[in-house]
């Protein structure tokens, strides 16, 4: 167990530092740069914002420098928001992405799991058959489809919330209920499946015969096994789903990180787009571990090399 | 590591299926009837055929995909509306006689975008899901073929790749050397193959024991040809179900990009531009969202309904309960 942790924040630790090493110098490599949008700079302007931003440096010196900064937990100024660190603006955006995630994950789960418990037990009748039409409905309408029509349906004929913005506690309503939506399909389908073929079982007829309710048959014996493919699948949604939707918070005009990372990618603000990608990875790989964890947990016959 | 297959939509399924599929799909002189015919076609692909032709969805899949491939390839010819053809007289002109799903607003007729816009979106998913299966099943079958501390390698290496915040490269990628739809196509397959990998060296693993592979070595064919010949065919039903539904997550990747503004790029269009372009028209011309959302989604529940029937149809586990 604790050489499994150990050789896992050790895989992590070196994949992090690939993955900054790559984004950095393809940043590097790219044509154009912070600076570049600005077309009237002349030339000694430029000049010393490289200077102050230690771009004159050598490639190689910046990314050492940048590797010891970051040891410090520190991810640099921002490029494009003058007097802005990098640490700061994460700060900033995180926790509205964070919000929205944490909503959206609600619906996921309460959503998802009551349609996928209710799909197995009540196999073939119209719960199941309602459950994997809105299963495959949710593959198939994606969320850049569903939330311009909500806001059209909702906000601009019904008038019950406003189309976009972060603002009022009311706001919250319709980007979590969309972003929730596409991911409580796939963990309606993954529920149905896992907990279909673990009620197959031998275990569960010998609980039912010892005159175990349903319910404790369900919730004690089955969900436990059932829920392994959810809990897999759980590991990166979470990480996306905290992360912020790009396309929700475009749509939304939420101003969480996704938003910001694709106007910084746009921007060149290279600092920013590193510690963006830092923190997106390193959460992914955490809820990655923590996912592998809890299947363990649940599952004894898993066992952690 | 954890024992089962990780991170896929489908959870555990792959892996699980790889065991399986030693017993009797890979024998396919023993599944075939008394009564039928020995030649050409495998008894295993006429089953499955008939047991798909049973499932409607699948068949109303199936036939939606063929309506709307052609309405995309012949429909922009039989339109009396050119592609880039601008009239200023009928501006958003909503659905009716003259142009059958409307215009926008330079007066371009939708459904002709709709089918151009289908060809490029259909096109793209096609592509780059050819790149994510030559490289996704080279890459499955050599590992699990080989074995050994180069399968150790090889799959550690798809583990790491796995952690990776793949959406996040694809954006960077698109932004920084964007406008170039090779790229796109590149960039997509190169995210997608990871799965099919997985796959397919877990079903070539259990293959690879199988008694008429030592015999095919036995007589002395190479490696390659045992793997390319002899193994690979029989690793086809996995790969056939699983390229299907690969398809829509690829389309529906090529769709997210360009609805960011990073995908394919004017004067060319796709599903995903013009549903990006309808919704920020929407308030007061609706149809511009509507119709390319319908279509989008309805190919995507197509694809669906077809790689779930042939999963049914194909997979060995399923047609046994």
């Amino acid at each position: 167990m604790l050489r499994f942790l150990a050789s896992r924040l050790l895989q992590s630790l070196l994949a992090l530092f690939l993955i900054v090493t790559a984004t950095f110098f393809m940043l590097r490599f790219v044509p154009g740069g912070p600076f570049t949008a600005e077309r009237a700079v002349p030339k000694e302007i430029l000049r010393n914002l490289e200077a102050h931003y230690g771009l004159n440096h050598p490639l190689y010196r910046q990314y050492f420098e940048y590797l010891g900064s970051l040891a410090h937990g520190d991810f640099g100024p921002s490029f494009k928001y003058s007097n802005r660190t990098v640490n700061e603006i994460l700060a900033d955006k995180l926790p509205v992405s964070l919000e929205l995630g944490l909503w959206s994950l609600g619906v996921a789960l309460s959503l998802g799991l009551t349609l996928g418990i209710l799909a197995a037990l009540r196999r073939n009748t119209w719960i199941d058959y309602l459950a994997s039409a809105f299963a495959t409905t949710g593959l198939s309408v994606p969320t850049f489809v569903v939330g311009p029509l909500c806001v059209l349906a909702f906000a601009i004929h019904l008038g019950w919330f406003s189309a976009s913005g972060w603002a009022l506690p009311a706001d919250r309503v319709l980007p979590s209920l969309v972003l929730g939506l596409a991911y409580a399909a796939p963990i309606a389908r993954l529920t149905r499946g896992g907990l279909l073929e673990v009620l197959q079982q031998d275990f569960i007829r010998t609980a039912r015969a010892k005159g175990a309710s349903e319910a404790r048959v369900v919730f004690k014996h089955a969900l436990r096994g059932g829920l392994l493919p959810v809990v897999a699948y759980l590991g990166p949604a979470i990480a996306n789903i905290l992360t912020g939707s790009f396309v929700i918070e475009t749509i939304f005009q939420i101003p969480g990180l996704g938003r910001e990372f694709v106007t910084s990618a746009f921007n060149r603000d290279y600092t920013l787009v590193l510690g963006t990608v830092i923190l997106y990875a390193a959460l992914l790989m955490a809820l990655n571990l923590l996912a592998d964890l809890a299947q363990a947990w649940m599952n004894p016959r898993i066992r952690l090399e | 590591m954890r024992t089962d297959d990780p991170g896929t939509g489908d959870g555990g399924r792959g892996s699980r299926r790889a065991e399986d599929a030693n017993v009797p799909a890979s024998t396919p002189f023993a599944a075939r009837s008394a009564d039928e015919p020995v030649g050409r076609g495998s008894s295993l692909g006429h089953d499955a055929w008939l047991r798909l032709r049973q499932n409607k969805l699948a068949v109303f899949g199936a036939i939606t995909l063929v309506v709307v491939a052609l309405a995309c390839l012949i429909g922009p010819w039989l339109s009396p509306y050119g592609y880039e053809e601008i009239d200023l007289k009928h501006t958003f002109a909503p659905p009716g006689g003259r142009n059958w799903l409307g215009t926008d607003q330079l007066g371009h007729d939708l459904l002709v975008r709709l089918l151009y816009g289908g060809r490029i979106s259909l096109a793209v998913g096609l592509s780059a899901t050819i790149v994510a299966l030559t490289i996704g099943v080279t890459y499955g079958a050599v590992a699990g073929f080989v074995g050994g501390k180069l399968d150790a390698v090889m799959m550690r290496a798809v583990d790491i790749l796995y952690s990776l915040p793949f959406t996040i490269f694809v954006i960077l990628l698109m932004v920084f050397f964007g406008r170039n739809i090779i790229l796109l196509f590149v960039a997509i397959g190169a995210v997608e193959w990871l799965t099919m990998a997985r796959i397919v060296r877990g079903e070539v693993m259990a293959l690879k024991r199988a008694e008429f592979i030592e015999a095919a070595h036995a007589l002395g064919y190479s490696r390659r040809r045992v793997l390319f010949r002899h193994i690979l065919p029989n690793v086809l039903g996995p790969i056939i179900v699983y390229t299907t539904l690969t398809i829509p997550s690829v389309m529906l990747l090529e769709a997210f990009l360009s609805f960011l503004g990073l995908g394919v790029q004017p004067p060319m269009s796709s599903w995903g531009v013009l549903i990006k372009d309808g919704a920020e028209k929407m308030e007061e011309f609706p149809w511009l969202l509507l119709f390319p959302g319908t279509i989008f989604s309805l190919t995507l529940f197509s694809l669906n309904f077809l790689g779930d029937g042939l999963r049914d149809a194909l997979d060995v586990r399923s047609s046994k309960d």
